[in-house]
Order: C-alpha cells, then sequence, then structure tokens
C-alpha cells in the first residue's frame, strides 16, 4: 500500500502538468498566432463580462466540442471508428510513465524518484508507443468510409513510419555517449561540465541529432509544415468523419504529441531537469561562486526548470508552425529518406569514432 | 510565372532560412508581446500591438464619400422631397426600389409616394439612384453599416424607415462615431 500511493500521487502530479499544459496550448496557439501577425486573437468569450485575456476559450470549445452530435458514418466501421481517437490519446500519453520530470526527492528515510516506472528499457517502450499512434490515424482514415478520410490515413501512416525512424537513429548518438537506455540515466550523464564551463548537455554533444529530432517529432505531431495527413485546406485528412469529443480527442492528441516531443527533446538534449551549476547543495559556479540552497528546494527548483524547458519547446513548435508553410508530398519523404536518414546514419557514425578516439 | 531562381549555397541548406523566417515572426510576437504588457500598465498606449481593429466597441475611419444607407430628405412641413418621378427605380440595376406613386393637391409638385420601399437585401450600394435623382430626395450618406439582419423581410425599407431620420446635411458624427 505504502508504494502505491507514491505512485498515484506521481501519476495525478504528471497527468495534471500535462494535460493542463496541453490545454493551454490550444489557447496559446491562438494568441501566439494572433501576436506574430499582428492581430488581438481570441478575446470574446467571457463570464460576467470578466473576458482573463480570452482564457475562457479553452472552456467554451470544450463545451462546445461536448454538446456536438457525435456522428457515424453510416457504412463505416462503427468499432474502429470510435476506438481510433482513443488509441491515439493513448499512446500519446502513455509515453509519460517513463519521462523523467525531476531528480529524486528524500523525505526523511524514503526516497522517491520524481518519475513513474525507470526502467532500463525506457527508450524503447517511448519509440513502441509513439510508433503504435499510427494505428489511431490509420483506423480513423480506414473506418471513415470516406475516401479523404483513406488518403489521410495512408498519408498519415507513411509520413509517420518515415519520421519515426530517424527517429529512432537520431537518438542512438545520446545513447552511445550515456551508455544507457533508461532515460533516468541520460539526463544524469549530461549531469557534468565539457571545458569545465559548457553543460555536457546533449544539444552541445550532438547538434546535429537535435536538430533531426526536433524535425522527426514535428513530423510525428502532424502539424504544419508537416501536416499532410491533415491537409485541412484540400482533404481534412483522417479526421474527416469525425465530431463531437472524438474529433477533441484528435485535436487534443496533437497538443499532447506538441507536450511530448518538447519533454523528449528536453530529457535528450537540454539535460532534463539539470539547471546548470545546480548540485544537490546549492550552486556551484566554475569561477568559484558559491550559494548554499537546501536539497528540497533544489528538487523543487529542478522540478520547476523541467516544466520551463518543455513550455520553451512548446513555444518554439508552436513559432515554427506558424511560419512555415506545408511541405509538398515528394519533398517530404525526399527529406526523410535521402538527407535526414543519411545524416543520421552519418551522425551515429561520427559519434562512434569520437567515442574510440577520445 | 517567373524564372525560378536556384537557391544559392546558403540557401540550400534551408534550415538557415527557417531560422531567418522564425526570427522574423519572434521579433513580432516579442515586440507586440512587450506592448500589450506595457499596456496593461498603462504605458506607451499610444504605440498600437495590432493592426486591426476590436470593431463593435472600436470603428476605424471610412471616407465621407463612403455610400452606406439611404434616407429620404424630407421638406419643411416633413413631408417627403420625393415627386415619385421614378427615375430611381428605372435606373436601379438590382431592381430593388419599388414606388406607387399619389397625386397630392399644391402648386407646386404634382406626385408623392404613396408606397417607397428600398429592399436592401438586394441593394448593391452602387449609388445610381442618387445621382438620377433630380430633387436631391435620395441620399446614402446615413453612415449605418450594420444592416444585417437574420430574416429578408426586416431588411426592406418602408417610407418611415427611410424617412426616419435627421435632417441633417452630415450625419457621419452621429450616426457612425458615437459610441
Amino acid at each position: 500500500m505504502s508504494e502505491i500511493i507514491p505512485i498515484l500521487i506521481k501519476i495525478a502530479f504528471l497527468f495534471t502538468c500535462f494535460m493542463s499544459l496541453a490545454a493551454f496550448l490550444t489557447w496559446m496557439e491562438r494568441k501566439q498566432s494572433a501576436l506574430m501577425q499582428d492581430r488581438i486573437g481570441a478575446n470574446r468569450a467571457d463570464i460576467l463580462g470578466f473576458r482573463a485575456i480570452g482564457l475562457f476559450h479553452i472552456i467554451a470549445d470544450s463545451l462546445k466540442m461536448f454538446f456536438k452530435e457525435d456522428f457515424v458514418p453510416k457504412r463505416g466501421h462503427k468499432f474502429l471508428h470510435t476506438f481510433a481517437p482513443f488509441i491515439s490519446a493513448f499512446c500519446a500519453m502513455a509515453v509519460f510513465a517513463v519521462i523523467p520530470f525531476g531528480n529524486v526527492l528524500k523525505i526523511g528515510k524514503h526516497i522517491y524518484k520524481l518519475q513513474l516506472v525507470d526502467t532500463n528499457v525506457a527508450l524503447l517502450l517511448l519509440l513502441a508507443f509513439l510508433s503504435y499512434g499510427i494505428y489511431g490515424v490509420f483506423f480513423a482514415g480506414i473506418s471513415s468510409h470516406n475516401k479523404y478520410g483513406l488518403l489521410g490515413g495512408l498519408r498519415g501512416s507513411a509520413q509517420m513510419l518515415s519520421y519515426e525512424i530517424i527517429m529512432g537513429i537520431s537518438i542512438v548518438g545520446m545513447i552511445m555517449i550515456s551508455g544507457s537506455l533508461s532515460l533516468r540515466d541520460i539526463v544524469v550523464s549530461q549531469n557534468r561540465l565539457l571545458f569545465g564551463f559548457l553543460p555536457a548537455w546533449g544539444i552541445f554533444l550532438q547538434p546535429l541529432a537535435f536538430i533531426i529530432f526536433l524535425t522527426a517529432g514535428m513530423a510525428e505531431t502532424k502539424r504544419t509544415p508537416f501536416d499532410l495527413p491533415e491537409g485541412e485546406s484540400e482533404i481534412i485528412g483522417y479526421f474527416i468523419e469525425y465530431s463531437s469529443m472524438k474529433f477533441g480527442l484528435f485535436f487534443l492528441t496533437d497538443f499532447i504529441e506538441v507536450v511530448v516531443v518538447s519533454a523528449l527533446v528536453t530529457v535528450f538534449f537540454f539535460g532534463g531537469w539539470e539547471i546548470p551549476y545546480l548540485t544537490s547543495h546549492g550552486f556551484l559556479f566554475p569561477w568559484g561562486w558559491k550559494i548554499a540552497i537546501s536539497p528540497i528546494i533544489v528538487t523543487i527548483l529542478q522540478v520547476i526548470a523541467f516544466w520551463f524547458k518543455v513550455f520553451f519547446f512548446c513555444w518554439l513548435q508552436l513559432a515554427i508552425r506558424w511560419t512555415l508553410p506545408r511541405f509538398r508530398y515528394d519533398q517530404l519523404m525526399g527529406m526523410t529518406w535521402k538527407m535526414l536518414l543519411p545524416l543520421a546514419i552519418f551522425n551515429v557514425l561520427i559519434t562512434g569514432l569520437l567515442i574510440l578516439i577520445l | 510565372m517567373g524564372e525560378k531562381k536556384d537557391l544559392n549555397k546558403i540557401q540550400f541548406f534551408y534550415l538557415t532560412e527557417i531560422i531567418r523566417g522564425i526570427c522574423i515572426t519572434s521579433v513580432h510576437f516579442f515586440k507586440n508581446f512587450a506592448l500589450h504588457i506595457l499596456h496593461l500598465f498603462g504605458v506607451a498606449k499610444d504605440k498600437k500591438a495590432m493592426v486591426t481593429y476590436q470593431y463593435p466597441e472600436e470603428k476605424r475611419e471610412i471616407t465621407r464619400r463612403a455610400r452606406t444607407r439611404h434616407r429620404i430628405m424630407k421638406r419643411e412641413d416633413g413631408s417627403p422631397r420625393c415627386v415619385a418621378c421614378m427615375m430611381c427605380e428605372t435606373v436601379c440595376p438590382a431592381r430593388c426600389i419599388y414606388i406607387v406613386a399619389k397625386e397630392v393637391e399644391s402648386p407646386e409638385i404634382e406626385k408623392a409616394p404613396e408606397i417607397f420601399e428600398i429592399d436592401t437585401a438586394k441593394c448593391i450600394y452602387c449609388g445610381y439612384c442618387v445621382e438620377a435623382c433630380p430633387e436631391d430626395a435620395i441620399r446614402m450618406d446615413t453612415f449605418i453599416l450594420d444592416t444585417a439582419s437574420y430574416k429578408r423581410d426586416s431588411m426592406l425599407l418602408t417610407l418611415e424607415d427611410l424617412l426616419n431620420h435627421s435632417n441633417e446635411e452630415d450625419l457621419y458624427e452621429i450616426n457612425y462615431m458615437k459610441k
């Protein structure tokens, strides 16, 4: 029993954090795009005349979704049609089980790892769940009995499959450096200094892998510039026959995936919960300054640092989404197989060579 | 279609161009973000953080020559200036004007409108009726722009609606810029 309660608390904390972040992103996307384009953005929803800079639009949107008609096409496959959004959302959420959002928390004699499961196959688990997300897209496309839906589903599965591969290969460099598949070990391995002052984060060790991973991650989220499966202007995509909260789940899945990709980028390339020069007893700057902080506050600071980094990458992904136009389909496939895949493999080779020499 | 330009060596790597694009959008983002926060504290109100207008509360200036909802001018005794000559009904390309004339016992004028209807759902706001009118009776300068409605019937303007306007020369301040 004493083992279950901390896990339940951790689940509750993680679920609240990433779900509220994903819901917040729906608002942030509108506002950020508005600010980029010199507009105001959604600000009309109000409660008793109180507008709160449009934050009530999150509530208004979800209420609207709940009250819409839940439609299943007459000749569609009813079970798969209902099941598809659940697979999509589940696979995106399940990834959070292995993401470490902080170091250890010491309360009395107990030591709690701030992570749901710390397995040594965490990375394989993560890639597997991200791959399963394809089923959601594919089932949605094939069960809708709609040409556009099918086309979107096919495009989606082809795109996600291709980018899954380079996503896997681009992380191999980080695995070689840290020597472990556990995300916790990967983060801990970044907790040292290069040349005495530079934190040994993945971005400095594997800059090429970072770019490839971010590209693949954005392709996984199926948003512009990689929104061919959704293609709102021409084929609507795999969720063309979806309405009500089933569409809402797909919509939310996109944003959860944005959070997931941000969390993964943070873990692999930006030191996870690490703050530069912060040890378990306080700051220790390379030029000799010291600031002593009690361990519990250090832990809290690290958790905040993790979510701050995640938030920054959510911002960056939205910024990219509102800056770039969509790829053409052949460009998209050409970029994966002709450019990014060779680069990722090249990166692995170079990393191996450098590890051998140094 | 223009000539297709080859990319130079830096542009070929696409990444630099992406970063340049993100820089442009981010500069807009941070500038507007900072301005919005300054506005919250009441500073730098003269610098606008957006180019759009918050329409019902905030109206953009329109030209005084803009053609807006019609009105019919009145004589000093309050009767319409219109003499039911049917010029406007004839010239109207959208055929949205419907006039029925009646006789009046007056030495100067022969006729007056009994029914004068303009269907604003059909009207294309071309302004030909204003130019055709020999008596300067019909004008399109009420500066009422929000003529939208849920029913077609309620977009039909009767003689009463058309006369139910001030006889002032300039309605811009009265009808448009009012809060």
